[in-house]
């Protein structure tokens, strides 16, 4: 195997894996977020409008490590570069 | 496969390049300056208002109430930054209803522009608030020792802001164009739908997050004030 297959295999399998398990843990996270928010706003609905822009502003804090994780394997996949500088060297 | 509008370049002459993003990002401007112009060039005080000027209070309106609440007394001083905000990112995002046009806020260095901005402004405010000295002091606020973690925050967090937003919008127009390449007929349109909601929301947490920081700056300095008041008024 020369270089660029070694790169695109390693690049391809750990893009899908950075997705995979950089959207897994966030999702788990949102979801416990989302339900004690429910369940605030189930004991005092007085509160929904502070408690719903709070779990906004706390959503888009977790979400941001998985976009993180997608961006990086955007850049593996789309403009990786060591594919690069082996292309051009 | 284009990842952001950048690399659509219609001119190029030297350092300077004119690509889609900039020309949409004017393109937007135009229609927000131009629209505003229009509906505000005869406000009525009556009690039959026209439609648009009924819509702009209300976006007004909101805007005020939701700085208000984050915790900025007088929402009039900040609205002129934080309502811009909003209203480009909500206007960019909402656009992709229209046929070939991507989003000037999935290209990084608009993201990267507008938290640039916030991170100008947040000193800005707070210096306004309280003097150079007293936003100094609000790096060394529970001890001189968390200085540089309070600069690395500074940092982290526009990078968090820019990233963000660039990941959202890029990754929904990402999925809608590898659905147009597996099943073009239906799929698009759900994911364009969803797509539009992820802007509203990216917009809205955006403008939140700004009023957010300010709020911060501002309030670690005032209550260094109420306090010394306090002590003055007990010495005195």
């Amino acid at each position: 195997m020369d270089s660029i297959t070694i790169i695109a295999i390693v690049s391809i399998i750990t893009a899908g894996l950075t997705t995979g398990i950089g959207t897994m843990f966030p999702a788990l996270s949102e979801g416990r977020a989302v339900v004690s928010a429910l369940q605030s706003v189930a004991q005092q609905p007085d509160a929904a409008p502070t408690i719903t822009r709070t779990l906004f502003v706390g959503l888009a804090m977790i979400e941001s490590t998985a976009i993180y994780c997608f961006v990086l394997s955007m850049i593996l996949i789309f403009a990786n570069p060591f594919w690069n500088h082996i292309i051009a060297g | 496969m284009k990842l952001s509008p950048d690399q659509t370049v219609f001119w190029e002459y030297g350092f300077f390049s004119l690509n889609l993003t900039i020309v949409t990002t004017w393109g937007i401007m135009f229609l927000l300056v131009i629209s505003a112009k229009l509906i505000t060039r005869k406000l009525k005080t009556d009690m039959h208002i026209s439609r648009w000027q009924c819509f702009l209070e209300m976006v007004v309106t909101t805007i005020n109430q939701q700085i208000k609440e984050v915790g900025l007394k007088q929402p009039e001083k900040y609205i002129g930054f934080i309502g811009t905000l909003f209203l480009f990112i909500a206007v960019a995002n909402l656009l992709i209803i229209l046929p070939w046009y991507q989003p000037p806020t999935g290209s990084l260095s608009t993201t990267a522009a507008l938290a640039i901005s916030v991170l100008f402004a947040v000193p800005f405010f707070g210096i306004e608030q309280s003097g150079f000295i007293g936003y100094l002091k609000s790096y060394i606020k529970p001890t001189f020792i968390m200085l540089p973690f309070n600069i690395i925050g500074e940092i982290s967090r526009t990078v968090a802001l820019t990233i963000r937003l660039f990941g959202n919008i890029m990754s929904g127009g990402l999925v809608v164009a590898v659905l147009l390449s597996i099943a073009p007929f239906i799929f698009p349109i759900i994911m364009t739908a969803l797509g539009l909601l992820t802007g509203m929301v990216q917009a809205y947490i955006f403008s939140i997050l700004a009023t957010v920081y300010i709020a911060a700056a501002i309030q670690g300095s005032k209550k260094k004030l109420s306090t010394t008041k306090q002590k003055e008024v007990q010495h005195g």
